[in-house]
């Protein structure tokens, strides 16, 4: 783009020069205007990267949305536009009102409790995020479409983290005063699974309104800190311990009852954390480099998927004010079926579901396998070869596809294979052999690697720390249920007051989730908050390779039964288990859960009046599954 | 059903309709009858431009509505002289063969509801239509079963359209809650004024957690 002006003004020139007769305002002094004003519009495109705030584009008014459900989205040809890379944030040097352990309220800060450990993790790079509407085209065949987004921006500026470096994001929320229709303008971020402190979680019943802000503290430490202060043995330049490193994050509004609808007009995007061995730089002369493909923006891809419904005149369709319908577009970083360039060479793409609801089935149209990487954000042990990746709402998966072994020109297409919905994509279709309606997006292989391919995919990515069963203090039942056409966990309903369970800070659980709708059809994509957990187990059988990693959700499919074993760490306060299909989240399917200084024996202690639970029992249901583990702890 | 001039029309002549509203082309005008044997429709007497708590029951039903039934009349207690005034309530029979307005009115004087919670009931069409509007299960097998309809009261704020919903099963403070995040946004200084509040109140309780260890500074 930037060189097509360039080249053009060339021409200009030489024609200038050849023009002698040209008097009073000459071609010339035109031509350095334009340029002028061409360095300004580069200043100020949203495409490059700043966009200082005075350059701003004006607030766009909310539209009236269709009233009647459209059969289905504007046609769109698919493939024609470019896959977005969504822009790096881009640090605040002065924030002003400087940031503060306590809330500045007198300043315009919404209210939390102070930040814990500030002192200790005082933050080196700041951040100003703006919530605010915004027209965004997700397809040059519609009428821009009006969302919320962050920076005004779909998805959201990705943030760039490295581990030790801690960070605040303020967040101004700027979303309609006035707001009506679908979607509240009180919000809340959550760092998905950011291990922060309380405060900087974005708790579901911690919303607050537009003309506020609110600092959320990520100090990007390792999980286990404090096991480790002073020097772990895995790594000696580390406190923390390295094998706890997370890399995939996404962060999102969790506004409670309005998560659904606060995602769906936009309110997301991805925060990735690098280290000394996920450094993101495939040449790292370092030795503890993997060397994985990199950096992002180039050969380090996110790809945010979800799915809308939009009205004729582009605007997104929500099926009732508190609703979202299933999409009929697959919408890829913010683009319908987007085709992605890549060259004969390794890519690393992390693929992110933001919902609302769809579970995607992806593989590659030739039949290859993904080489899975990270699950959940968490590198694999060992690189998994799959054909097929379910990828629930929420979830993560990091992959590498080599293109070296294909041609140029060849294409490649990312299918979803749960078919659910027609595209209504115009005719002819572009490749016979695919079926269009069900492809995300298409890779097109245009040439060779401009510099040699050094990166790599090691047979051993990372070690991860010792699951052991004797630190489990107790185990918890967490029963996701319909009871009197409401969903209950543990027979309660959630409230935001109300903690379910108190873990003690520094002791290992084991969780036990089971979704009890055998018949219902309904899956519950379970999330846990601030940790990372290990699967011990799916419905009595080992986790399947896939599920073997770390991971903060867990599928849970109707009648199935997952043990998970957790570590509790280095923050107090209070922390969610919920049910990630929004609309189920929205419809109160979470539990609060605190980490204070002592084991709740129940899981439940008070009923849902707030009385105390005297029938409240650590296992109320024997479980599916007895003796699983042995006498010393071990899994059987 | 209805074509644009029709629904320019409406807007025009119905000046009282709400611009953001969804109006009787979404939410019908089914004719309902109150427990006070008073013929009402839907829309325009009871959603219009009204802040509106709405939820199915059956008075024949043991398992969930009792309780239900009971939270709402709590929140109605807490609500106060709002409700009548700018939040109203409704409970729909799930069963209107069962359900005449004069069980209504026994079950209205049993749960103590105060005039502006009214208990409707109508023709079996019309309200399996309000459901299937307002307040339905994406899963024909629960939500054909009267005993696993659903218990959420539906929250809405015709105004300016916003809807949510809340377990009936909720404590009557967080129902009471849900109908304030419907509600427009206040001004600016009023909500400055309860965020010192709301931090007052924090900082307690952090306060009280530093002295028990669970809060490091």
């Amino acid at each position: 783009m930037r060189r097509e002006p360039a080249a053009k003004s060339k021409t200009r020139r030489q024609k200038d020069i050849e023009s002698t007769n040209s008097g009073g305002l000459t071609r010339r002094t035109a031509l350095k205007m334009g340029a002028a004003a061409g360095v300004v519009t580069m200043l100020t495109s949203k495409k490059s990267l700043a966009v200082p705030a005075m350059f701003d584009d004006p607030v766009p008014p909310e539209p009236t949305v269709c009233a009647t459900r459209p059969t289905h989205s504007p046609a769109t040809t698919p493939f024609v536009q470019a896959l977005p890379i969504p822009q790096p944030a881009i640090p605040t040097l002065f924030m002003n009102p400087a940031p503060t352990k306590a809330a500045n309220i007198a300043g315009g800060e919404a209210p939390r409790a102070d930040h814990q450990r500030w002192e200790e993790f005082l933050p080196v790079v700041k951040y100003d995020v703006h919530l605010k509407p915004a027209l965004h085209t997700y397809h040059p065949d519609m009428s821009p479409t009006y969302v919320w987004g962050y920076n005004g921006q779909i998805p959201g500026p990705t943030f760039l983290n490295l581990y030790r470096v801690p960070v605040l994001v303020r967040f101004h929320n700027e979303l309609p005063v006035d707001h009506t229709g679908y979607g509240s303008n009180t919000h809340t971020t959550h760092l998905h699974n950011g291990h922060t402190a309380s405060e900087s979680d974005g708790f579901a019943g911690d919303f607050w309104g537009p003309g506020f802000f609110k600092d959320h503290h990520y100090p990007n430490i390792y999980a286990g800190y404090d096991a480790f202060a002073g020097g772990g043995d895995h790594d000696q330049d580390d406190r923390g311990d390295i094998r706890e490193a997370m890399r995939t994050f996404w962060y999102h509004d969790h506004r409670h009852s309005f998560t659904a609808t606060n995602n769906f007009r936009g309110l997301n995007g991805m925060y990735l954390i690098y280290d000394n061995v996920d450094t993101g730089i495939e040449n790292d002369p370092r030795p503890t480099a993997l060397r994985l493909p990199g950096p992002y923006g180039v050969h380090d891809i996110p790809l945010v998927f979800t799915d809308k419904l939009f009205c004729a005149d582009g605007q997104m369709f929500a099926t009732a004010p508190d609703a979202v319908a299933a999409g009929d577009k697959f919408i890829v970083n913010g683009a319908i079926q987007p085709f992605f360039q890549v060259r004969r060479r390794k890519y690393r793409f992390r693929l992110q579901n933001t919902g609302p609801a769809r579970i995607y089935t992806f593989s590659l149209s030739d039949g290859r396998p993904f080489t899975l990487i990270a699950t959940d954000g968490n590198l694999l042990e060992h690189p998994i070869q799959k054909t097929s990746l379910e990828l629930h709402v929420s979830s993560r998966y990091d992959v590498i596809i080599d293109f070296s072994g294909n041609n140029i020109g060849d294409a490649l297409y990312l299918m979803n294979n749960q078919a659910q919905f027609v595209n209504n994509a115009p005719e002819p279709l572009p490749d016979p052999n695919v079926d269009v309606r069900l492809a995300m997006m298409r890779f097109d292989v245009i040439g060779d690697p401009l510099f040699p391919d050094n990166s790599q995919v090691p047979d051993t990515l990372c070690q991860y720390p010792d699951l052991n069963l004797n630190e489990v203090v107790t185990t918890r039942i967490w029963n996701f249920d319909l009871i009197g056409g409401q969903f209950k966990v543990n027979g309660l309903i959630f409230d935001a007051d109300r903690a379910d369970a108190t873990v003690k800070q520094g002791t290992a659980e084991t969780w036990i989730i089971r979704n009890r709708l055998p018949a219902s059809g309904w899956v519950h994509p379970v999330h846990i908050h601030l940790e990372e957990g290990r699967i011990l187990s799916r419905n009595g059988a080992p986790p399947p390779p896939e599920e073997s990693g770390r991971r903060d959700v867990y599928p849970l499919r109707p009648g199935e039964e997952v043990h998970i074993f957790l570590r509790f760490r280095d923050w107090f306060g209070k922390y969610m288990i919920h049910c990630h299909n929004l609309g189920h989240e929205d419809n109160f399917m979470l539990v609060r859960w605190d980490v204070g200084t002592a084991t709740s024996l129940v899981t439940s202690p008070v009923d849902s009046l707030g009385n105390p639970n005297p029938s409240a029992q650590p296992n109320p249901d024997p479980p599916i599954l007895s003796n699983l583990f042995n006498k010393k702890g071990v899994l059987a | 059903m209805m074509n644009r001039r029709d629904l320019l029309t409406c807007h025009v002549t119905d000046k009282s309709r709400p611009a953001a509203s969804m109006g009787p082309e979404f939410y019908t005008n089914a004719v309902l009858r109150t427990h006070e044997n008073k013929e009402v429709r839907f829309y325009d007497d009871l959603i219009k431009g009204k802040l509106t708590l709405i939820n199915f029951i059956y008075t024949g039903c043991t398992k969930s509505c009792p309780r239900s039934t009971g939270n709402l009349a709590k929140a109605q207690e807490i609500l106060g002289d709002r409700i009548g005034r700018d939040v109203f309530m409704y409970s729909i029979t799930l069963k209107p063969e069962e359900d005449d307005p004069a069980v209504l009115r026994s079950y209205a004087r049993s749960h103590g509801a105060k005039p502006g919670w009214l208990f409707l009931t109508g023709n079996e069409y019309d309200l399996t239509t309000l459901r299937f509007k307002l307040l339905r299960w994406d899963h024909p097998m629960l939500d054909f079963d009267p005993d696993q309809h659903t218990g959420m009261v539906r929250i809405i704020n015709d105004t300016l359209n916003h809807w949510t919903m809340c377990p009936t099963h909720a404590t009557p403070r967080q129902i009471v809650e849900c109908v304030s995040w419907v509600e427009a946004t206040k001004p600016y200084a009023v909500r400055l004024r309860e965020n010192f509040a709301k931090q007052a109140r924090l900082d307690l309780e952090t306060k009280e957690a530093k002295a028990r260890g669970a809060w490091r500074g």
